[in-house]
């Protein structure tokens, strides 16, 4: 939004027609629609005469000699959308007339290239554009984000990927999807989100709080998905892609179709569909890890100069199946897993997905308008309602394999509305409203006691934001944010839980009924949230930028901090939530300094993320049940300060070559009790070398090398008692692995095929040496090796 | 306009969900059907005398109540017992027999028993359909008199056949509780 200038073509002119006569004067001026500001050298054409004209340093123009009748007059601008009007002539006529500039109607389209993005205008942000995704087309949204430095994440397994910012995750991320804030239960380590990496145009990352528009609780950082503005002439244009793995022995097929009409109305229809069957580590197969995902979306609106309206519906589902060998009965399996260093069930390769699995289903709806107000600003207004349906199916016993341990449904309704006043030339205001209704049922048919109670959520928000600029170099930025949360919740404890919490002093009067083994509770809590951004940014003429930004963020403890209350099977962890969980606070700042010359640049990006009360969930005791012994997690809030650093540049030695270096790293640390926070990413180094010969049919080939470090700063672990052992026994679960190194290669070359259709086709390698390999932040590193070599063979028609 | 009024109008139904709260209906309590509570061990001794019976019992399942353990008494020294074991879901009226459960699906079952001290030997007495042992009964024989110590282990979706012990066997726990007993 940084340079936004927004034209509007003003035809201001008197033109006298008298009744047979030709001597009418039709005189005007073009200016910007927002600030009225002249623009120079705009067209002005009249079709029926013939005749053009075009305006000078005032924006002026004149014709003269017309008759009297009703003429059609089209005006444009290099910079701006070309319009047709009407204008009629009975006398000399002053008509004014408003256009759209093109960048407004472009306003979410990043430029290309450019490491400093215009989200916000002093936060740190990062993209990535249609190409860069369309190779993750296999993959996941996590996958596509990790190629972004300072973004990692949090697996399970290969196809549960949760991303991470600044080594934070899952609430405190916020994935937007088109403008839809995905209410996907994020809360949960092994829930990816549920949106199709395909289904987006592009992506970016705000890393950290900066983007108050977006929330007040991105304590980590915002992701948008975003789609492809809509070029308003008529047009019918589309693509296919098609992906085929050797690593899982499947693909994915994906598809799109646009058709614009030059009154600008446009629909647009995406699908994609994902199967694979077990994935193979270098030395066994990694039994039951097949996915299959399908994705849809349908979208249509009308894009008009002064209003519009559009409307989605995004259809996400995806069976997902979980390492079988990680699933696990108690302590002793998990530390007999740990020491067998292979998994213990490998079983041939299948494309079954069989227990344990989960099954997710998102239905996305949004409706939204917006309308300009010549020399004011845009208002917007969206509706969107979501529903997201999660199953979770463990190994059990008694013909229960098809009734799911988890069942979820959790429905979302929001509504929003903004304005934006960007008439000045050199200041612009944002402000928004935010209300949101939400609902959770936990189905009790599953026989198992319910993991997350059934809950209410209400929010409702409100916030401010400025920018300024001063000069040309100079752009100053702040705002502000309030969020109200409530939830009220459903909940049964067991009158053992209740009391080992000591919640009968401080919670009595939650209790709704006693069925004697159990309570039912109420919990109703209030959360008042303040958030806060402010920042500089600069930028010279000679290729150095610098953007400064502080954002002070506070987030509402999620329902799994709270009321979580059960046996995680994967993690052999006994997870309590507290219902004493208050919310937590960031102070985090961040800088970017970066400068281009000709044949190299650099970025420069420290951050320190201060967070007071930070929740967080760690190893507290063992619990003792028939099924042995079982370590319990809980969540504790601490201080906590987390420190890191995004380095990247970029060297073109000579012609055809470049090379792009990227380095990572983070510190996490409990300043309480001065220990490492858990789950942090290890410090990670990327190198790539390129070579590009766009006359061999666009050639390219890329080689990257990836290495990463160990994370030498864990929690200690911790020392349990194993039944089967009969004595205490340290459980290695924050030993990290290994550092490793990968070696990734790609090409890709594009065909003419007639016409405006084009054949790309790519080949990558990736984890080339076939190196067998364990990551920290992948949970199922306690049962078996990360991912071997994989051979993709991509093929993209566009027409 | 008419568009307007459209979204406008979807806006109020989206508001008026925003307003309008759900009834407050209280959930219903969950059946926890595999939940095992209770396991007892039934120890007859061959040729006549007294029943002995260990018990295991955690009623509030995975809730932080550790299991309670009752032993009836002490077992016969050089004497040999003919057991069974019985599982139970307590929190259901009447409790549920999870016997029958294991028992329908024995061939991905297998209790193991491991013996230390006076304990001299625990055999299986029973099979599943492949012809491998279960563990639903079995003979116990004791030996000279001292202390004991016998730890129950039931095991889904172990490696059958095994070698008898827990780590040829892998599979996921069930129930896994040491009893200490004394031999006189």
């Amino acid at each position: 939004m940084k340079l936004k200038i927004v034209c509007f073509i003003l035809l201001l002119s008197p033109l006298m027609i008298f009744a047979q006569e030709c001597n009418y004067d039709l005189k005007g001026r073009v200016v910007d629609f927002h600030d009225k500001t002249p623009l120079a050298e705009a067209s002005v054409f009249i079709s029926q005469i013939g005749r053009s004209t075009v305006t000078d340093e005032q924006g002026n123009f004149e014709f003269m000699g017309l008759c009297k009748g009703t003429y059609q007059v089209q005006a444009s601008h290099s910079e701006c959308q070309t319009l047709f009007l009407e204008v009629e002539i009975s006398g000399d006529t002053f008509k004014e007339i408003l256009l759209e500039h093109h960048r407004l109607e472009l306003e979410e389209v990043q430029v290309i290239g450019s490491t400093l993005l215009s989200k916000t205008n002093t936060a740190q942000e990062a993209f990535l554009q249609r190409e860069q995704l369309e190779r993750f087309s296999g993959g996941s949204l996590g996958d596509a984000l990790k190629s972004i430095a300072g973004v990692s994440s949090l697996n399970t397994g290969a196809n549960i990927v949760k991303p991470a910012i600044h080594g934070l995750n899952g609430s405190r991320v916020l994935i937007f999807n088109d403008g839809v804030r995905m209410q996907d239960m994020e809360w949960g380590d092994e829930h990816a989100p549920n949106v199709d990496v395909n289904s987006a145009n592009s992506v970016t990352v705000i890393k950290g709080a900066g983007a108050l528009k977006y929330g007040g609780d991105a304590i980590g950082g915002v992701i948008l998905l975003e789609q492809m503005n809509v070029p308003v002439k008529d047009s019918l244009y589309g693509s296919t892609l098609l992906t085929g793995m050797l690593n899982g022995r499947g693909g994915s097929a994906t598809t799109e179709l646009n058709r614009v009409f030059h009154n600008g109305y446009y629909v647009k229809g995406q699908g994609s569909f994902r199967r694979l069957g077990d994935r193979e580590a270098p030395d066994y197969v990694l039994s039951n890890t097949g996915i299959r995902e399908t994705g849809l979306s349908l979208q249509a609106g009308l894009k008009k100069f002064e209003w519009g309206w559009d409307v989605r519906y995004a259809f996400y589902n995806a069976e997902i199946a979980i390492l079988r060998a990680s699933h696990i009965g108690n302590v002793d399996d998990l530390i007999r897993s740990i020491n067998s260093g292979e998994p213990e069930i490998i079983r041939p390769f299948t494309y079954d997905l069989q227990n344990p699995r989960q099954e997710v289903t998102h239905h996305l709806g949004k409706a939204r308008f917006y309308k300009r107000f010549r020399g004011l600003g845009r208002w917007n207004v969206q509706y969107d309602y979501q529903n997201n349906r999660r199953f979770e199916y463990d190994v059990r016993r008694g013909e229960r394999d098809d009734t799911p341990s988890i069942d979820l449904e959790l429905q979302t309704h929001t509504l929003t509305s903004d304005f934006t006043l960007d008439a000045k030339e050199n200041y612009e205001l944002q402000f928004g409203l935010l209300g949101r209704y939400q609902d959770n049922f936990a189905n009790p048919a599953t026989g198992v006691r319910r993991l997350i109670p059934d809950y209410e959520k209400y929010d409702l928000g409100a916030f401010v934001t400025g920018e300024y600029r001063i000069g040309n170099s100079w752009t100053l930025e702040a705002g502000a944010r309030y969020d109200f949360n409530r939830i009220d919740a459903q909940k049964f404890y067991r009158v053992s839980r209740w009391e080992e919490r000591g919640y009968e002093s401080d919670f009595a009067d939650l209790i709704v009924e006693d069925l004697g083994t159990q309570y039912l509770t109420n919990p109703v809590f209030d959360y008042h949230n303040i958030s806060a951004s402010a920042g500089a940014a600069y930028s010279s003429d000679n290729g150095y930028n610098m953007r400064f930004n502080y954002a002070l963020s506070q987030r509402a403890p999620n329902p799994s901090e709270l009321f979580s209350d059960g046996l995680h099977h994967s993690a052999a962890r006994i997870e309590l939530g507290d219902l004493r969980i208050r919310k937590e606070t960031s102070h985090k700042f961040s800088l970017t300094s970066g400068k281009t010359f000709k044949n190299w640049g650099y970025t420069v990006e420290p951050y320190a993320n201060f967070i007071q009360d930070f929740i967080l969930l760690e190893p507290t005791g063992v619990e003792f049940t028939l099924r042995g012994a079982f370590p319990v997690w809980g969540f504790r809030q601490t201080d906590a300060r987390l420190l890191g650093v995004d380095l990247s540049a970029f060297l073109i030695p000579a012609e055809h070559w470049r090379t792009d270096h990227a380095f990572s790293l983070v510190k996490g640390l409990d300043t309480e009790n001065d220990i490492p926070l858990i789950n942090i990413p290890s410090a990670q180094f990327k190198n790539q070398i390129t070579f590009v010969q766009p006359e061999w049919h666009d050639f390219e080939i890329a080689l990257e090398s990836q290495y990463v470090f160990r994370q030498n700063e864990v929690p200690e672990n911790i020392v349990v008692f194993s039944p089967e052992q009969q004595q205490e026994v340290v459980l290695e679960i924050n030993t990290p692995p290994e550092a490793y190194h990968l070696l990734n290669l790609s090409s890709s070359m594009s065909f003419p095929v007639g016409g405006r259709t084009a054949l790309t086709g790519s080949l990558a390698v990736n984890n080339l040496l076939d190196n067998s390999f364990r990551d920290y932040l992948n949970r199922q590193r306690f049962f078996a090796d990360d991912l071997g070599r994989n051979i993709v063979l991509q093929l993209k028609l566009t027409y | 306009m008419k568009t307007l009024r459209t979204i406008l109008s979807f806006a109020i139904v989206g508001a008026l969900f925003v307003s309008c709260s759900n009834d407050d209906d209280a959930p219903a309590p969950v059946n926890e059907e595999e939940l095992i509570t209770t396991m007892i061990i039934t120890l007859s001794p061959q040729g006549g005398g007294t029943v002995v019976t260990l018990q295991s019992e955690d009623l509030d399942g995975d809730g932080p109540g550790a299991p309670e353990i009752d032993i009836s008494g002490p077992l016969d020294a050089s004497t040999t017992y003919t057991g069974t074991i019985q599982l139970l879901n307590k929190t259901e009226n009447p409790a549920e027999d999870i016997t029958l459960e294991v028992q329908a699906e024995d061939e991905e079952h297998q209790f193991f028993y491991e013996v230390t001290g006076a304990i001299t030997d625990v055999t299986y007495t029973d099979q599943d359909g492949n012809g491998n042992p279960v563990g639903l009964s079995f003979e116990l024989t004791t030996g000279a008199a001292g202390a004991a110590t016998l730890q129950a282990t039931l095991r889904h979706e172990p490696k059958k056949p095994n070698d008898g012990t827990l780590a040829d066997a892998g599979g996921e726990t069930d129930i896994s509780q040491p009893f200490n007993i004394t031999v006189q």
